[in-house]
């Protein structure tokens, strides 16, 4: 297949939102969930339940509640967002942020709590320490990513009810596998769909490439 | 084990509660359809007593607007419990109906879009086209009508309103019957639809009101989607009716059963029988949404008992 400017215009447009809902859900996700591995408050069990709730989202109920909002009867209709690639965003920032906040939890959790007392008893400030747990944890936190990159790119219910699959301004990889297949191109589908597959492959080569590269490094 | 359980169904409630909440707050677009107390809808009671064999079951390949205007929900379970049958109803746009019954995915097509199902049959994948009933398309837009198409006299003349005042128009853009339709009255028109104005989206009737409702623009739409969606929250009027051009007829094709040995034949024979029996006719013409009748009887047998 030919890799023609529609298409091309399609690739770049679910790259847009994939790369856009990950940016503004890891700058929420690692503090948030740094701060909740790192911080005892009480109720944390209970926050941390409802975390591990968020990454099971629905998306397609996310898109619902994001179309209920963003709708000219509703209550931020007018930020005129609807049918839009800014209510895509939003739409797939809500369902990756739990996720980002999950995995960095984790991961934050999993380095050895020794190492926090020991960089205190050493003289590092509270700052320095969280960062150092951070770098610790950065395994964790890239797959957390692309595992999120993964999980927005094949993304299509709630793209679809907020984004409504309009040519040349909203339709992305996933909606337009949906469209041909309702036209009969199952072909045309079926092409989407391999490209949807090839950017994944990608992603997770870029994956293993860190993995090895980070595994090296660590002592 | 039991600890965070416990926890996780208090936490499951609470966003199932937050959700509800978040619902009830903002006015949800849901489409108020009465269906009409039929005298068709009596007893749906499931499989009878004397259903000793296993139901059949007939797959139907159909257009959106069929399903969504509750119109088989209306009339199949007469069938269904004539013949002791099952109908699974696969609502799709007639592109990709017509190309299930090209794979031999389903027994019998209903959809709208002559060429199309003249093309269909004489390409051998289906026995014969049946003439069914007619419904017909309507263009509406919001109450303003900023182009002023209210006073056209053709759907042509509308469509070249539209295009000249550069009004949002949203397209289905998914090769469905109607968007069929659609591209037939702008090429009659002249016009290649362009620009940022003309939004195709792809996607089902429902949807296409729904975003030209939130847009404030313009649209084609079959009567029966458009009327089952009058509601709340539903601002879009009709602004253009009546036309020749905007007739939609619809019609039954058997799926030639020599694809392969799934398809029932002689049941999806039976199906366009009693489709387009005048029984079954005067039940679609008894269908009627909010009042209003939607799709007008228009088979052989129905024309040649008028007469």
């Amino acid at each position: 297949m030919s890799l023609d400017p529609l298409v091309l215009e399609i690739v770049l447009r679910s790259l847009h939102v994939t790369v856009g809902a990950l940016i503004f859900s890891t700058v929420i996700g690692v503090p948030v969930g740094t701060w909740f591995a790192l911080t005892h408050f009480p109720g944390k069990r209970i926050f941390t339940a409802f975390i591990y709730t968020g990454m099971g989202l629905p998306p397609v109920v996310v898109g619902l509640v994001v179309y209920l909002l963003l709708s000219r009867a509703g209550p931020l209709g007018s930020l005129d967002w609807l049918f839009k690639i800014e209510a895509m965003i939003l739409a797939q920032t809500i369902i990756a942020t739990p996720l980002i906040i999950g995995v960095t939890l984790s991961s934050v959790l999993s380095v050895e709590p020794d190492l926090r007392r020991q960089l205190r008893a050493l003289g590092a400030t509270r700052w320095q320490t969280t960062l150092s747990v951070l770098y610790e944890a950065r395994f964790g936190l890239i797959v957390g990513l692309v595992a999120g990159f993964g999980s927005i790119i094949s993304e299509v219910g709630a793209v679809m009810l907020v984004g409504g699959n309009i040519e040349g301004r909203t339709r992305v990889l996933t909606t337009a596998v949906v469209l041909e297949t309702r036209r009969g191109a199952f072909d045309l589908a079926l092409a989407f769909g391999i490209i949807l597959l090839l950017v994944a492959l990608l992603t997770n080569a870029v994956l293993v490439g860190l993995q090895g590269r980070s595994g090296r490094s660590t002592p | 084990m039991s600890k965070p359980s416990k926890l996780y169904l208090i936490v499951l409630f609470t966003l199932l509660l937050s959700l509800t909440a978040c619902q009830t707050a903002s006015p949800t677009p849901t489409a108020t359809v009465a269906p009409t107390a039929e005298p068709t809808a009596e007893p749906t009671a499931e499989p009878t007593v004397e259903a000793a064999d296993a139901p059949q079951t007939l797959r139907l390949a159909t257009t959106t607007s069929t399903d969504d205007s509750g119109l088989l929900d209306a009339i199949l379970p007469v069938f269904e419990e004539e013949f002791n049958v099952t109908v699974d109803v696969i609502a799709v746009g007639t592109g990709q109906a017509l190309e299930l019954g090209r794979n031999g995915d389903v027994d019998v097509v209903l959809v709208h879009d002559r060429a199309r199902e003249d093309a269909f049959v004489a390409e051998g994948h289906g026995v014969a086209r049946f003439d069914v009933m007619y419904n017909d398309f309507i263009i509406v837009g919001p109450e303003a009508d900023p182009a002023g198409i209210a006073d056209s006299a053709t759907a042509v003349e509308a469509f070249t309103t539209i295009a000249g005042a550069e009004a949002v128009f949203v397209s289905r853009g998914d090769d469905s019957g109607t968007h069929g339709r659609e591209k037939s009255i702008w090429a009659l028109a002249e016009i290649e639809p362009a620009g940022d104005w003309y939004q195709s989206t792809g996607q089902g009737m429902g949807e296409v009101l729904t975003i030209a409702n939130e847009q404030q623009a313009y649209t084609l739409a079959d009567r029966g989607t458009y009327l089952s969606r009058l509601g709340e929250n539903f601002e879009l009027v009709i602004l253009v009716e009546g036309d020749d051009s905007l007739l939609n007829p619809y019609g039954v094709i058997p799926v030639n059963p020599e694809k392969n040995d799934s398809i029932n034949g002689p049941l999806a024979e039976q199906f366009v029988n009693w489709l387009t029996s005048v029984e079954t006719q005067e039940l679609i013409a008894g269908f009627t949404i909010n009042g209003e009748p939607l799709f007008f009887p228009d088979s052989e047998t129905y024309r040649a008992a008028q007469e």
